[in-house]
This record gives structure tokens, sequence and C-alpha cells, in this order.
């Protein structure tokens, strides 16, 4: 016999889960078969061994990021909405501008809204499972941890998206819960839903390549869930964007890091040659960038959307910081411009705007990405090194929308099948690239070493030395 | 009466004046479509082509149809019956990467006269109920594969199939959003399917058709919405297998050549079309036009192999081929004209022959198709929104199958003797076997059950004088014609119902000959006409859809329907 779970204790919570009876008996028979799917599907290997996570056990800051050595079957996932910071809050967008926020689903939005929270949850999962192998070649202790820590939120994530489905979606949204620890990423027969999570994460290029694209595709989505009508996933989406910033940072200063080490060889060999001292060459981290930004522009979906309109109309998802933009909220006959593929060329024309959500948030992703590329590029000038990582053009190596069915360079010349299957490893990855990046992936554990192919981080996490041990690997 | 051309046709085919709708496909040049023949198994793949419109206005994205994807299939499934008869399974599948079919194109409805609508409708509705007759008389079964969503229109072709086997994915659905999407029916057999065929509990069907996203896996094989589901590495297998299967089980020939269907002989005036077996002449002026069939003018062929060698010079085929033409073309681009009147032309009995030459050989594959399309060509003119009008005159041959048209007609008028100054014998008319239930109409019952319902004793009467020739007043007594006008009345009665047509109204004509035609039992067929049809052009002509705030105006834009809360 086992006793009575304690959800309360085991689970840190804002919603006063303990007094919530219909939740707990639906986590009850949730959280088995989560645990399960963990265990099975999670990180490889390294399960019962103690790692340095950082816990949120409120939204407060002294609460969001506690510290400590945990074993992660053990890591306490919580279910937090951002603190209600609003007196009265009120819509912001759409038909329903100026209403009150909604605590409870409306009827008529329940099936768009429940797809919605399918959709981003699924992704949550998905990325764990793409991610479990990785440990077995982890550049370092800390980068070990960093991916642990990245899985172990990306589940708390999905614990959020389970809690909205189970609190608010009734029978349906518990099916839903199951479903989404049932679907597999590249699983032939039961795929995540999402393209690019579908896609194997196989080197720890892809890994932060993956963190600083694809999260960012995450950090968007869930900025314009953020702004919706619907409040507890409007503040359940706020929280779970700090936590996203995390995985940002460490894709952005995971492909840093592999730049400076690049560069410093340069420099100090006086060579391009980076490969033969065993660290990545920047034409092939330009092919990375390229592949990763392409396959995560798709994620934003069709350039012309009636969907996106209708979910924007009625209040279901907003727009990246909705209240920051200077016009009506609610687009009725209102322009914007796209670029579109016409009489054989890629023109710029102005069209509905509320059609054009899925376009806007995309030029907002893009312009966000092309922030942390000129970082990067700022650490190659300032080794003295004439070579600039670029973004491809948005209509490259699409798979998603108006472009899907063109063959443009990255530049954005547009180029027939032939050229296209005769020169596209110039700019994507090809097999004996992928070969050479695998190569080098060579587990290093011992604390405060790294692999030859990537530069120390700046700074410890929290405060702790390089060499600090944030994985206890001995028994 | 004059003589009659030979058999041998002096028309060529010829495309419909610019601006007409025209009905004529070849599948070597199908937009839409792409059949792939493979024994037993005819594979019939939807990738819609999203420029090819028939319209202006919309795209056809993610498999969405128009008229012209329709007219497709309505080609393939027609040339599928007599130029395929090894095939003994259709598979209905999706060559689109994502999406099975996402049903009518949304846009285009909107954009679309309330006509169009309609008459699109009414197409697609006699397009479904032909696949459906495939299955339950060709030995033809439709299979359809569904992977990728499958929404509307889409999952009402898949109802029309015999069996349907959904991709279990996690991502293929099968759903009816019309309701909670656009404010409008699954008008396309959609609701009548859904409880009358696949018995769909009507609480379930309820929930499922007020739900955007629909439902997949196993629910969707629990609640019968489906026949089964595959695991995607497995579903092109399975569908094969399964395919094979009822591919095999087949009351088809396994070898042996079909009869080719060439595009049909026609010539168009400005008033009239012309066919081998039929003229249609419009007068334009008085809103009607006249159809003069023409019965056969040659002694037929006598055995099954001479039959499948006359092939569509065949006439029993010839002119049902020809009257199928002329009424789309009809009822598509001469909305106008409101009243058909037909005659024929032509030896009785050699109708009569005719009919006993098919009832011979009805078991063979040919024959049997030759009738079965004619009870479906005579099926679209019951539901043809015109007022029908039968004139019997001397010289006619409204016998047996050729009665039929008399029996479809909402009034009938049989010149009583012979017009002044005329050699011509007076008319006569005569029932065949195949007025007793070979033809049957969209309820199940035979045009005579409909006219004389529940009256086993008149019918018994009637089908001891099969063969005789009734002339005027002997076809009056048995009931079999409206009125017997003289010569001195003819002209004026048929001028004056014709004048009186005219000057009613359309709309309220359109609904009271539906509901007069149709009496006795039901069938799904004829309830996807009355009631679900019926109530979808109520709908169609309603603000909720079709207004400036409506649904179907506004869907794509991402504004939001307002909708008259009033309950009507």
């Amino acid at each position: 016999m086992t006793g009575e779970v304690n959800y309360s204790d085991l689970i840190p919570n804002n919603i006063d889960l303990g007094a919530d009876r219909r939740l707990k008996r639906a986590l009850e028979s949730w959280h088995p078969k989560f645990m399960h799917w963990w265990k099975t599907y999670g990180p490889d290997e390294y399960q019962d061994k103690e790692v340095y996570l950082r816990t949120a056990v409120s939204v407060d800051k002294a609460g969001w990021a506690q510290f400590g050595h945990v074993k992660m079957p053990d890591y306490r996932w919580g279910i937090f909405l951002a603190d209600n910071t609003q007196q009265d809050k009120r819509i912001g967008f759409g038909d329903h501008k100026g209403e009150k926020v909604w605590q409870d689903v409306p009827g008529e939005f329940r099936g768009p809204l429940r797809r919605l929270i399918v959709t981003q949850g699924d992704t949550e999962p998905a990325s764990v499972e793409q991610q479990r192998i990785l440990a077995a070649t982890a550049p370092s202790l800390v980068d070990m941890r960093n991916l642990f820590q990245v899985n172990v939120e990306e589940a708390r994530h999905l614990w959020a998206m389970v809690y909205l489905l189970m609190a608010h979606f009734g029978r349906d949204g518990r099916e839903e819960a199951e479903d989404l620890l049932k679907r597999r990423s590249g699983d032939a027969d039961k795929p995540r839903i999402l393209g690019a999570f579908n896609e194997a994460t196989p080197d720890w290029l892809s890994f932060f390549m993956f963190t600083y694209f694809t999260d960012r595709d995450g950090k968007y989505q869930l900025a314009s869930l953020a702004e919706s009508a619907f409040d507890p996933l409007a503040r359940t989406c706020q929280f779970m964007l700090t936590e996203e910033a995390h995985h940002m940072y460490v894709g952005e200063t995971g492909v840093a890091r592999v730049i400076q080490k690049a560069c410093e060889i340069m420099r100090e060999h006086r060579t391009d040659d980076v490969r033969h001292y065993g660290a990545i060459d920047l034409p092939t981290l330009q092919k990375y960038v390229n592949f990763h930004f392409s396959v995560s522009t798709d994620l934003f979906g069709a350039e012309q959307s009636t969907n996106a309109a209708n979910y924007f109309t009625q209040g279901l998802k907003g727009r990246y910081q909705e209240s920051r933009i200077d016009d009506d909220h609610q687009l009725k006959d209102q322009p914007y411009r796209v670029i579109q593929f016409d009489a054989g060329q890629l023109v710029e024309r102005e069209v509905a705007a509320l059609t054009s959500i899925n376009e806007r948030l995309r030029d907002d992703y893009i312009a966000d990405c092309q922030r942390g590329v000129d970082r990067w590029n700022k650490i190659i000038a300032e080794a003295g090194i004439d070579f600039v990582l670029t973004l491809p053009h948005r209509a490259f190596h699409r798979q998603i929308g108006i472009f899907s069915d063109l063959h443009v360079t990255p530049s954005g010349a547009l180029i027939d099948a032939e050229r296209w299957a005769r020169e596209c490893h110039q700019w994507l990855p090809g097999p004996s690239d992928h070969e050479y990046v695998k190569s080098l992936m060579q587990q290093v554990t011992e604390p405060g070493k790294f692999a030859s192919w990537i530069a120390p981080p700046r700074l410890g996490i929290n405060n702790q030395p390089l060499d600090f041990a944030y994985l206890k690997l001995a028994h | 009466m004059q003589a009659v051309s030979s058999e041998s046709s002096s028309l060529v085919h010829e495309p419909t004046p610019v601006g007409a709708l025209d009905f004529t496909r070849d599948p070597d040049h199908y937009h839409h479509w792409q059949l792939r023949l493979d024994g037993a198994v005819a594979w019939l793949g939807l990738r819609v082509a999203e420029h090819a419109t028939i319209g202006e206005g919309y795209e056809l994205k993610l498999n969405s149809y128009d008229l012209g994807v329709d007219i497709e299939l309505h080609d393939a499934v027609q040339r599928l019956r007599f130029e395929h008869p090894e095939v003994g399974c259709v598979v209905i599948h999706s060559l689109h990467e994502r999406v099975f079919c996402a049903g009518a194109n949304i846009k285009m409805l909107g954009r679309a006269t309330h006509a169009h609508k309609v008459n699109f409708c009414k197409f697609t509705n006699e397009t479904r109920n032909g696949i459906e007759n495939a299955s339950a008389c060709s030995g033809q079964t439709y299979l359809c594969a569904v992977k990728g969503s499958c929404a509307g229109g889409g999952y009402e072709l898949a109802l029309a199939c015999d069996e349907i086997i959904l991709a279990d994915d996690g991502a293929s659905s099968v759903s009816l959003p019309e309701l909670p999407l656009l404010a409008v029916l699954p008008g396309t057999g959609g609701l009548t399917r859904l409880v009358d065929k696949r018995r769909v509990r009507r609480d379930r069907a309820d929930f499922f058709c007020t739900i955007e996203e629909g439902l997949r896996g196993e629910r969707a094989v629990s609640w019968g919405l489906v026949d089964s589901i595959a695991p995607a590495s497995r579903f092109d297998g399975a569908v094969a297998q399964r395919a094979r299967e009822l591919g095999d089980d087949t009351r088809r020939p396994l070898a042996g050549s079909g009869v080719h269907l060439p595009p049909i002989a026609r010539r168009f005036s400005a008033d009239s079309v012309h066919y081998d077996h039929l003229d249609v002449l419009i007068d334009r002026d008085n809103g009607h036009a006249t159809f003069v069939i023409k019965g056969p003018q040659v002694a037929l062929p006598e055995n099954s192999e001479s039959i499948v060698a006359a092939g569509t010079r065949f006439w029993p085929l010839a002119v049902m081929r020809d009257l199928d033409d002329a009424i789309l073309h009809l009822r598509f681009n001469e909305t106008s004209v409101g009243s058909w009147i037909f005659k024929t032309l032509g030896d009785p009995e050699l109708v009569l022959a005719a009919d006993a030459l098919l009832a011979r050989h009805a078991e063979h594959w040919f024959v049997r198709e030759v009738l079965l399309f004619t009870e479906r060509v005579l099926k679209r003119l019951d539901v043809s929104a015109r007022s029908l009008i039968a004139a019997l005159e001397p010289g006619s041959c409204f016998a047996g199958t050729l009665f039929e048209l008399a029996l479809a007609c909402d009034q009938s008028y049989m010149l009583l003797g012979q017009f002044e100054d005329d050699e011509t014998p007076p008319a006569a008319v005569a029932l065949s076997e195949h007025n007793f239930g070979r033809y049957r109409m969209v309820n199940g019952i035979s045009r005579l059950e409909a006219r004389f319902l529940d009256d086993a004793q008149t019918l018994q009467v009637l089908a001891t004088r099969q063969g005789d020739l009734l002339a005027a007043q002997d076809a009056e007594q048995a009931g079999l014609v409206t009125f017997i006008p003289d010569d001195i009345d003819w002209h004026d009665e048929l001028r004056i119902v014709l004048e009186a047509r005219a000057g009613f109204s359309p709309d309220a004509l359109s609904g009271m000959e539906a509901n007069l035609r149709f009496p006795g039992p039901e069938t799904m067929e004829s309830k996807i006409f009355s009631r679900l049809s019926a109530w979808q052009n109520w709908i169609f002509q309603r603000p909720n859809a079709v207004g400036d705030k409506g649904a179907l105006v506004l869907y794509g834009s991402g504004e939001r329907a307002q909708f008259h809360k009033q309950r009507v």
C-alpha cells in the first residue's frame, strides 16, 4: 500500500492545488504516467545522479530560482501562474477588447483554445525526447547540467500545459494530456505535431542551435499566448517565458563558445583550417544556422492564415507585446507588408494585417534572431577575423507556406530544382559535415574540463566556479 | 412524321458556348484527380491544382474543391463503371502531403450566387449517390483512405464510400465543422449519412457536428465515424490489402475490355442544342424548353457481344447520355428557362423491343450499367428544379423506359386523336417491365408506385397490361396521363399551363414540385435532397450565413460573424 500522495508538497504550485479535488484526481492518474515517460524517454543514463538544478518553488524573485543538487526524477515539477499584477485586467485585442479577461474557457472557444494549448504542450516533451541521448557526448559537466536543466524545465512546461488542459477542458482535456505522453518525437506512427520537433538533435551543435532558434519560436508563441483573453493561459505562459529565456541563453552562449574556440584557433595558428585542431569552422556553423533558422521559421505557419486571424479576433492569441503596438488592436481593414512570390519574383505586397498575424510574429522573431547573430559576429570581429554569420533569406529551405514550392538561395535568389540539388550542401549541412561534427562529440566529465571544440563559459552556474561538481557522478 | 436520320452520327462534339459550364472531361487531362489502375483495384488520387478553378477570386488550397473538381470526380466514377469492368474496388485517397480534403472551398461558396450554390450542392450530391450506387449495384466498392485532415465535404466524400480507413497518427482526423465554423450544414449528405448510413448515434452525431476539430483514432472507430484505423507506418499496406480483398469480391468480369465513353456529339445554336437522339429547343421569351427525344431508329443488336461492340452507339445508352448532358447544361447554363416540355419521336414498339432486350441481358455487366445509368439520369430529372410537362403527341414513343419521362413529369398532356390535316396515327403509350421497379426514384420506389401510392390493386392491373399500346382515353382511364385534350383544345391547354407556370414564383414552384414528386417512403437519398438540401438552401439565404456579417461571407477574413439570435 502506498500512502496518499500529498500533491501540494510534491508539486510546488500557486494554484491552491490542495483544495482542488477535481484537479487533484486528474493529476493522480496522470502523474505516474508522466514519471514513466520521464524515466523511459527522458535523459538517458543519468537519472540516478545528483544534478545541480534550479527549481522554481514560487513565482517571486526569491522562489523562482532555488539551486541545489537533486536527482532528476525527484525534481519538483511545479505549476505556476504569473502573479496577477493587474486589478480589473482587461482583454487587449480582438472583438472582445476592453472586456474583462476570462477566468473560464468560453464554450464557443473551447475547441480552438484546446488546440492551441495542445500544440504548444506537445513541443515540450518533444524536445526532451529529441535530446535524450546528448548527455553521452556532453562537452563538459556544466554543459551536461545545462542540458538537464533545459530538460526538466521543458517537462515543467508540459506540466503547465497539462494543468490548463485538466483544469479547464474536462474529459477531452484529460485525454489530450495523456496523448501528450503517447506521441513521440520522430515516431513514424505517433509523431509529434510539429515538423521541427520530429527532427533529430544528433549532436551538441544542433542542441545549441535548437535552443537558440527553435526555443526562440517557443518564446514568441508563448509571448503571444501570454496576451490571451483566457487569463489562466496568459499567466501560465508569462511564467514559462522566464524559463524559456534561460534555454535561449544556453543556445546563444553555446554557439558563442563554439565561435570563440574557432576564432582562438584561427588567431593563434593563423589558419582557417580549424578542423585540423578539432574545432568547428565558421562556414560549417553558417550551414547549421541556415538549417535551424529555416526549420524554425516554418513553425510560425502559413503567411496568410485564417486560423491565426480567427484566434486574434476571438482574443485567444495576440501579437508579440500586443500592448506596446500602436494601433487599434483589432486590425479591421489594416494593411501589412509581406513578401510574396509573384510572376517568378519575390516581391513585397500589402495584404490584410488580420490574416498576416503569423507573418508578423515571424518578422518579430527574425529581428530577434538577428540580434544574437550580431553578438556572435562581434566575437568574430573582435578576434580580427573577416567573416560574418548571416541569417538566410526567409524563403530559403522552407517546407511550409508560399515558399515551400520554391528553391531559394540563402541570399534570396530563385533557382531551379536542378541547381538546388547540386548546390544545397553549400548552404545546408551535408553528410560529411554531420560526420565531422559527430566525430568531435566525445564526452568530457572531469570538472572544469572542456571538449576541444568549445570554449569554457565565462561564468559558472549560480556563481559557482567552473570546476564545481555540477553533477555528482561518483556513487 | 418526318423521316429521321440513321443511327450513324452526323454530329461531332462541340464545347459549350463561351461562359457556359461544360461537363465534358477527358481523363488524360484531369487537373485534380489522378486515376491509376492496378488490376482489380483503381486508385483515384486527389491533388487539387490550386489555380485550376472554374470561377474567379479563390484558390483551391488544402485539397479543397469547387464544381470543377467534382465534375472530374463524376467523370472518373462514370468511366470506371463503363470503361473498367475489371475494377472491383476504387480507392479514394489524397496525393496531398498533409491533407486528405478540406471540403468545398469556402471562398468560392462565399462568393457564389445562391443559384450556383444550390446547383453545386445538387450535383455533388448526385455524384456521391452515384458512388454509393456503384458500391451497391455494380460490384465496384469504394474504399476511402484518409490520411491527414478530412473536413467537411472531404469527410462527406469519405462517407459516400463503403468503407473508411483512417490513419492513426495522432493528426489525421475526420470532422464536420460546417456549423461551428461557417454557420451552414454539412449539406452534401453529411448529416444524413452520419446517422442513416453509418448509424452513428444521434447524440454523438450532434456532438461531433458541433466541434470544429472532429475526432481521430480509436474514438473515431468506436463512434462509427470510420471503419478502421491503421498506424501511419502500416497505413499504405493496410489500405492496399483491404483494396485487394474488396477488389476480388466482385460481380464484375475479371477480364475483358470495357466500353469507352467518348465526348458526346452535340451542336449548340443560340436557342437550341442538338444531339444524336435529342433536340432541345429553347423558347426564351416564354421561359420554356422542349426536349424531343428520339426512339431507336434501327434494329438493336441481339446478343451481348454485339451490344458491347455497339458501346456508346447502343441506343439505350446513347439516348440517356444525351439526356444527361442536356439536363446538366440547362440546369447550370439556362437557369431562367423554368419549364421543360418532354416529347418523344419514334416507334413505341421499338422502345418496347429495346426494353425486352435489356431485360434479357440484365445480368450482363454492360447492360446492367446501362440500366443503372438510366436510373440515375431519371433521378437527375426528378430532382431538377424545373416544371416538367409531358406532351404526348402522335408520332411519339412514350413506351417502357421512355414512358418513365412522362411519369417523371409534374403533369402530362396526351392528344386525344390526331391533329387536323396530319395522317400520323394517334399517340399511344405502353408499359414494360421496366416501369415496375427497374428505375427507382430517390425514395426507393418506382414512379408508378409513387403515382399509385399504396394502391397495389391498380398496380396489379397495370402489370397485366404490359406491352399493350394504350390510346389516350385508355391511358387517362388507367391514370397514366393527366389530361387528354383533343386537337381543338391542345395548343391552348398547353399554352395556358406553360404561361401559368411562367407567371408563378419560381421558388414556390420548385418547392411545391419537390414536395409532390416524392410521395411515400423516405430513403437516405431522398432525405438528402429533401430535408438536408432544403434546410441548407434556407440557411444559404439567411443573414447568419450570407449577410454582411454572416459566417460564410466573413470566413477567411479573420473577422467574426455576428448572428441574429432569434430562433426561427
